[in-house]
């Protein structure tokens, strides 16, 4: 049996936490140039030419691209035939977290709980979805995710009957209606299926494949290019204040559902789509 | 066309705004975000001040990131200003004449900003890093234990801000996207 220490894993988070908030993927900043290419905005170019420069700067300067350095969200895929020795995981991952804000300079924006709304003074606790799969490997997805656009983000549990008209049509008016406030231009990520929290699960989960990247099944996959049309059709732009950039990109993730329902969530993200993936063997 | 503004707004600044226009900002500006607020407004009436005379003044609506060694202040780009909707007419009439922020004003503030001829501007969410370098002084001035959410005095050079809402009824979030909107 594979064995990965605590320590190990507490050493990849704080990494992951510091690199994503200071390199934007190849992904995002290949789609911030390609939307150069084609926005028929010249208010929209100026805003897509400052996040190209912003990106630069952050890199270069080791500095967080946006002051909302996130919520550190993880999907963890633990192998079953791997054990993790000298400590709980959850532990080691918000120790992770805590270093990687701490040592990086990174914004701590997360309150103990909505009640009192104190600040936890080191960004924990991380979200963390588990997954447990074949094998002896772990592997470590995360996501800094900010606060803007996760506010505007939405679950509808539409009827059998409102069909996929009804999906495209809820998924457009929640775009619509987070306009400027969820930092455009966006990554869309929808869930379809499953139940209320599975739903909501599976549009995070779809922000995490890269920009580009096409569902595998191609029903799923023409989907996704047909909402990024009609989302780019909006008019809502860079920033929100007009264009024809709108969405980077979409994500759509479905599952099985019951024989009574259609539930869709929209997990909005802004452009600083940042996401890391450490495999560890 | 690009103008460029040195703080704080006078009348004649104001009237010139028009909604869409980039505009480099130069001069101080106070930040405050969603915990400030909340204090000040709360405090305010209970009769107790402002803690900074926001008479003529512009407000920024950010949290910076910590500031490394060396460094003036940490990334410092725009917050989501409907947060700040239910205390923004109450500032407004305490004679705040500038906001920058990002996103859409509730009716009720944009009447509020009309009435008191007071400009909203935006700056780019997400190009923090960018911001920052033309911030050139940061000073907490209150509420220091509100750590990232302390009101600070910002010293900028020009600071690039597009003109959101204007004295004239002018909305970009709604000029633009029926401009582009297919």
């Amino acid at each position: 049996m594979k064995e990965i220490t605590y320590e190990k894993i507490v050493k990849e988070v704080k990494t992951m936490c510091m690199e994503s908030n200071y390199n934007l993927g190849e992904d995002v900043y290949s789609a911030f140039k390609q939307a150069l290419q084609t926005e028929r905005s010249e208010t929209g170019k100026e805003v897509l030419t400052q996040l190209i420069d912003n990106a630069d700067i952050a890199k270069a300067e080791r500095v967080p691209m946006c002051q909302d350095t996130g919520t550190a969200v993880f999907m963890v895929e633990v192998g079953q035939d791997c054990h993790i020795t000298g400590g709980r995981l959850m532990d080691a991952i918000n120790e992770g977290v805590e270093k990687g804000y701490g040592e990086g300079y990174l914004r701590n924006s997360m309150v103990y709980n909505p009640m009192n709304r104190k600040n936890t003074g080191n960004n924990t606790p991380a979200i963390v979805h588990i997954d447990l799969v074949e094998g002896e490997e772990l592997t470590l997805h995360m996501t800094a995710k900010g606060g803007g656009a996760e506010n505007m983000s939405a679950l509808k549990m539409l009827k059998p009957s409102d069909g996929m008209e009804g999906v495209k049509e809820y998924i457009l008016s929640i775009v619509k209606e987070a306009g400027p406030n969820a930092c455009p231009p966006l990554v869309v990520g929808i869930g379809i299926g499953g139940n209320f929290e599975r739903c909501a699960f599976l549009a995070k989960k779809s922000l995490f494949r890269p920009l580009g990247v096409r569902h595998e099944d191609p029903a799923v996959a023409e989907l996704e290019l047909e909402l990024m049309e009609q989302i780019n059709r909006l008019g809502i732009g860079p920033q929100g204040m007009g264009g024809s950039t709108t969405a980077l990109d979409v994500k759509v993730e479905l599952e099985s559902c019951h024989i009574a329902a259609l539930p869709v969530a929209v997990n909005l993200n802004c452009h600083a789509s940042r996401h890391q993936t450490i495999l560890m063997k | 066309m690009q103008k460029k503004i040195h703080l704080p707004l006078r009348d004649e600044d104001i009237e010139s705004l028009k909604a869409g226009d980039r505009v480099l900002l130069s001069g101080v500006v106070y930040t405050a975000r969603d915990a400030a607020h909340k204090r000040m407004v709360e405090q305010e009436k209970e009769g107790i001040p402002l803690p900074v005379e926001l008479d003529g003044q512009v407000l920024y609506y950010t949290g910076p990131t910590p500031a490394k060694p060396g460094e003036v202040i940490g990334s410092a780009g725009p917050t989501t200003s409907g947060r700040m909707d239910l205390y923004t007419p109450t500032l407004l009439e305490k004679g705040l004449k500038g906001i920058i922020g990002k996103g859409y004003r509730s009716e009720e503030v944009i009447a509020s900003m009309l009435k008191h001829n007071a400009v909203y501007f935006g700056a780019v969410g997400g190009a923090a890093a960018l911001i920052s370098r033309s911030i050139k002084k940061a000073e907490v001035v209150a509420y220091e234990d509100l750590g990232t959410e302390a009101i600070r005095k910002l010293t900028i050079e020009d600071f690039p801000v597009f003109v959101i809402n204007d004295v004239h009824g002018g909305n970009i979030y709604k000029d633009g996207v029926a401009k582009y909107k297919q």
